[in-house]
Parts: C-alpha cells; sequence; structure tokens
C-alpha cells in the first residue's frame, strides 16, 4: 500500500503524527558506487530517482555540499510551463509537463502541482503578433495555447490596469492553460524519498572538492567526507556549474553565473488564479495556495556567486508590478532572497555525456529549470545509463556551440544576462 | 554597490552598462581560426572570485571602465579605463592568442 494514503494520514493523526518515519535515510558514503551524482537539487535528486526506477541503477549517491533542497529547487518561483518557441525546447519541455501532470502520482508525494495557467501579455500590436506566432508553434507541436482578447483577460484577472490610460496598454495574451505552478520543496523531498526508497544513498553535508583522475579518465571524487570512487560521475550543480567544472581542470565553460531574485508579500485573499507576465520588462506574478504573491523579475546583471541581490533590481521589480496592479501599492513585500543561475550562452540546457571520459553533464538551466525537473532526470538518467542521449535531449550537447547549431529561443545572441 | 569611475567619482551601480567577462581577446578579424573565435565568443572564464570585467558608465561619462570585481562579494578591487589597459591582469589562458 502506498505510504502516504488518506488512511495512513488519518492514523497518524489520531497518534499524534509521531509515528511517521524520516523521509529518507542519512547512509555514511561507501568507498564505491556505480554512478555518483554531485548536486542534491531537484535535477540530481530527480536524475538518481530514474536511474534507479526507470533504468534499475541502484548503487547510486547523491552527493549534496549542504542541505537538500538548498540550492535554486528551494528558490525558484514554481513556475512550470512549456511554451517555447523552438521545437527543441517545446518537445523537451512538453514532456516535462506531461510527466508533471502524473508527477504526485508517481512519486507518491503531492507535489502540489497546480495547472492554473501561464499567461503572457503583449503591450503592442507587433508583440500580440509575436505571441501568435509562438502559439501557432506550440499548436504545431501538440502543446495547448490560446490567444485572449483584452476583454477575455480583463475578466480573468480583474485586478489588472485593463484601460487605455495603463502605462502599458495590454493588447492581448497568450495563455497556456496546462502550465502553472507546483510546489517546489516537495519537488526535492518526493524524488529524494522516492529514490531513498530504491536504495540510493542521499549524502548531505558533503562537499565535493576534486575529481579522481586516471588519465583523462574521471573515476571518483573527492570529497569533505573522504574520496569516493565511482564508475560514473554525474555533475548537476546549477548555478556552481563553474566551480565545480573547474575542479576537473575544465576552467571555461559557455556558461556565466548570475544571480536572480525573487520576492513573496503578505498574504492575501484570492486575488490572482492564473501566472501573468508582463510584456514590457522582465516581471512575473503569481498567488500562493498561503495568498502571497510570489513575484520576480530580471537578473541582477553582473556575474555574482553571491545568493542575495541588489537594491535596484528590488525597485525596478516593483515599479513593474504596481504599472500592471496599481492597486497592489499598499501591500507589503514579506521577504526576498536570491539564487545564482547557471546561464548559458543561448538560453538552452546542456544534458550530455562527457566533457571527460567518465563525467556526464547537466547545467546551463538559467532562471528555468525547475519547470524542467522531471524531464531533465528522466533524460539525463537515459544518458548515463546508456551513455547515448534520449531522443529529447539530443540537441542539448555541450558543442552545440561551435558546430553552429545552438537552440536561442529568445534570438538574444550569446549574451548570457539577456535570455 | 557603488563604483568609482575615474572621472566622476563614486556613483551607483544603475548608472552603469554591464559589458561582462574582461578576460577574452577578440582574434585578429582576418582570422579564420575557428576554435579562436568561439572561444572568444562563447567560453568564459566564470570565476567565483576575482573577475576582470569591462562596464561603461553609460549614465554618466560614458567612458569604458576596466573593473576587477570579486562575484562573491561584490568587493571592487580597481577601476581603470578600459581603452588604456585593454588586456586583463588575471587572464589565466589566452585562447586568442593562437590566432
Ligand atoms: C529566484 C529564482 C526563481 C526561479 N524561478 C523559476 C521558475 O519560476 N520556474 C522554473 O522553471 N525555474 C525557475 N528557476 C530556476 C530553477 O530554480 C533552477 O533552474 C533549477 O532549480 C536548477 O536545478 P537544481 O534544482 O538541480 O539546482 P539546485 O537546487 O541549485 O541544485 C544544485 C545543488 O548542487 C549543490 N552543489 C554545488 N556545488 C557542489 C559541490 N561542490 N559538491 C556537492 N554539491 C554541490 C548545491 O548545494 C545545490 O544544492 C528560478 C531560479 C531562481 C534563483
Ligand atoms: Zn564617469
Amino acid at each position: 500500500m502506498a505510504e502516504y494514503s488518506a488512511f495512513s494520514l488519518l492514523k497518524n493523526a489520531l497518534s499524534g503524527n509521531r509515528d511517521w518515519k524520516p523521509a529518507w535515510r542519512k547512509p555514511s558514503p561507501k568507498a564505491s558506487y556505480d554512478v555518483i551524482i554531485i548536486g542534491g537539487g531537484g535535477h540530481g535528486l530527480s536524475t538518481a530517482y530514474y536511474l534507479a526506477k526507470e533504468f534499475g541503477i541502484t548503487n547510486v549517491a547523491v552527493l549534496e555540499k549542504g542541505y537538500l533542497g538548498s540550492g535554486n529547487v528551494g528558490r525558484n518561483t514554481t513556475a512550470v510551463r512549456s511554451n517555447y518557441l523552438l521545437p527543441q525546447n517545446t518537445r523537451f519541455y512538453e514532456h516535462s509537463m506531461k510527466m508533471w501532470e502524473n508527477l504526485s502520482h508517481d512519486l507518491n508525494y503531492n507535489v502540489m502541482f497546480s495547472q492554473r495557467g501561464v499567461l503572457n501579455l503583449a503591450h503592442t500590436p507587433g508583440q500580440l503578433d509575436d505571441l501568435a506566432r509562438k502559439g501557432n508553434a506550440m499548436r504545431h507541436l501538440g502543446v495547448d495555447a490560446e490567444l485572449m482578447t483584452p476583454v477575455e483577460i480583463g475578466r480573468r484577472v480583474p485586478g489588472l490596469d485593463m484601460s487605455q490610460q495603463a502605462r502599458f496598454p495590454i493588447y492581448g495574451g497568450l495563455m497556456q492553460e496546462r502550465a502553472g505552478t507546483a510546489r517546489h520543496d516537495a519537488v526535492a523531498w518526493g524524488y529524494a524519498r522516492g529514490a531513498d526508497r530504491r536504495g540510493v544513498d542521499i549524502i548531505e553535508n558533503c562537499e565535493v572538492t576534486g575529481f579522481l583522475r586516471d588519465g583523462d579518465r574521471v573515476t571518483g571524487v573527492s570529497t569533505s567526507r573522504g574520496d569516493i570512487r565511482a564508475k560514473k560521475v554525474a555533475v548537476a550543480v546549477a548555478g556552481s556549474t563553474g566551480r565545480v567544472m573547474q575542479l576537473a581542470g575544465i576552467d571555461r565553460m559557455p556558461i556565466e553565473s548570475h544571480v536572480l531574485q525573487a520576492f513573496v508579500s503578505e498574504s492575501l485573499k484570492p486575488f490572482l488564479d492564473t501566472v501573468l507576465t508582463f510584456g514590457m520588462g522582465h516581471f512575473y506574478v503569481g498567488q500562493s495556495d498561503k495568498g502571497g504573491l510570489v513575484y520576480g523579475g530580471d537578473l541582477d546583471g553582473y556575474n555574482s556567486y553571491a545568493q542575495r541581490g541588489s537594491l535596484p533590481i528590488v525597485e525596478e521589480v516593483m515599479s513593474e508590478m504596481l504599472a500592471l496592479f496599481p492597486s497592489l501599492a499598499p501591500v507589503r513585500v514579506l521577504r526576498s532572497w536570491g539564487g545564482v543561475c547557471d546561464m548559458s550562452m543561448d538560453g538552452s540546457p546542456i544534458i550530455t555525456t562527457g566533457p571527460l571520459p567518465g563525467m556526464y553533464l547537466n547545467c546551463g538551466w538559467c532562471y528555468g529549470g525547475f519547470k524542467a525537473t522531471p524531464a531533465s532526470g528522466f533524460c539525463f538518467a537515459h544518458t548515463i545509463a546508456k551513455d547515448a542521449p534520449h531522443e529529447f535531449n539530443a540537441p542539448f550537447t555541450l558543442d552545440r556551440f561551435s558546430r553552429g547549431t545552438v537552440i536561442d529561443d529568445k534570438g538574444q545572441g550569446p549574451t548570457p544576462r539577456m535570455h | 554597490m557603488l563604483i568609482t569611475c575615474p572621472y566622476c567619482g563614486p556613483r551607483d551601480v544603475s548608472e552603469f552598462a554591464y559589458q561582462g567577462d574582461g578576460n577574452r581577446t577578440r582574434p585578429d578579424p582576418a582570422s579564420t581560426d575557428s576554435e579562436a573565435w568561439n572561444a572568444y565568443v562563447y567560453d568564459r572564464l566564470n570565476p567565483a572570485g576575482i573577475h576582470n570585467e569591462i562596464w561603461q558608465h553609460a549614465g554618466g561619462c560614458r567612458v569604458h571602465l576596466a573593473v576587477v570585481r570579486d562575484t562573491l562579494t561584490h568587493e571592487i578591487s580597481s577601476v581603470r579605463f578600459a581603452r588604456e589597459h585593454g588586456t586583463p591582469t588575471h587572464s589565466r589562458r589566452n585562447h586568442g592568442a593562437k590566432a
């Protein structure tokens, strides 16, 4: 029987919730594993889960330098969508979306996936044409997309300033109804528990400080808890990719690390039942089930490994929010934080074998990797198990930059902070 | 964050435009060394710590600056005119030199 069910909840409620088992063990590292995954974020944990579940590889360790979920998996604003323009991205993220739709069931863990929709606003006729093009590209690949008129938008989001006097009048928008949000911590915990139950060792407070090598081949890692050998070493450290690859002697990557901030307001009554993106700047907002508005904007804009942001962006984000919702002016900010994002040169991820023998690499998630968590883990597990990519991650190579096959969804060029 | 422009003195970061990694050397325009061009366009040192970077005082005197900043603490240890000090002091390997 499933560990979490209406029956087990009731039973444990009656006994004061004292009898729940910890969701995962706290093992000490063994001397060697078949696969080591560096990074206990969403992607590392989902990779371990699918290695065990789909490919029968259970002699696996996930090494996390801090506590589980201390990275971006616990810092993001939880938007899940598959509204991309280029087919390589659309196919991959739509696969992820389909996995999200069954994730709570698959993990027997409520990740609170809520398909409340993501609505991109257009503020000029040209922008609306552009969104229509994107919507058509999505529908062409079987992904849902609806163009909405201002009247429909005004009905769906009553708080918006829909007047022609608005600072940036709204001409329409593109809605993906199947998109939405999920509870980010639950995603980390659910995957951790699922991997642990299948025999994966999740080892927290274990920082990788170097790679064991036999010539070029990676044969394990040195850590703050000793050397650990492995047939295969997989790197899934998101914002720390540059630092960890430097430990392997690879000192240049098509990646820059940038800080993204996010904000939560005090709790409000139900106000917004979709995730909204502003078209005239970089701003997006949703409302959590607790009532807080969860919102964010642009990167701070210069290389940073500091997990905190600077004030000019705070000011910019607040002013963009008020341009859309003047009525929110009296609402107070509860807290803000920052996370270090691995911004790739074309805005698309890298999931690949290599670049050294014995090594596997998962990175380049920019500020959009939460929604990718299921598909990324599945594709990375496939790549590790079979030493070849799955068809969904085959385009996400590391050498696509030198081969001229970049996947630049926004057409921004090789300036990572613009993606 | 404040950046001390050699002309204008200490000014708020929002007056400046970030132009990115200053460790890169553009190959000779006539060069056909695709590896060198690829390294120039796509590869970054991206250090956690001291970083050479180019900023422009776009909201002030518009001069381009070579700034040395720590990406962990945002402490700025040097600001100089980029035109006089094009070559960064901290570059570890010079891919572009092949061209
Ligand atoms: C403010 C913010 C908002 C965001 N909003 C969204 C959103 O709405 N939708 C969306 O899809 N995406 C969003 N993202 C992006 C998303 O959070 C990331 O792309 C994704 O979480 C990255 O993958 P991860 O979960 O594996 O990363 P992480 O959780 O960062 O995992 C990497 C782990 O590696 C560990 N690590 C690093 N170095 C070492 C080492 N040497 N040894 C051992 N372990 C190490 C770190 O401690 C960390 O736990 C947002 C990001 C931020 C910062
Ligand atoms: Zn100046």
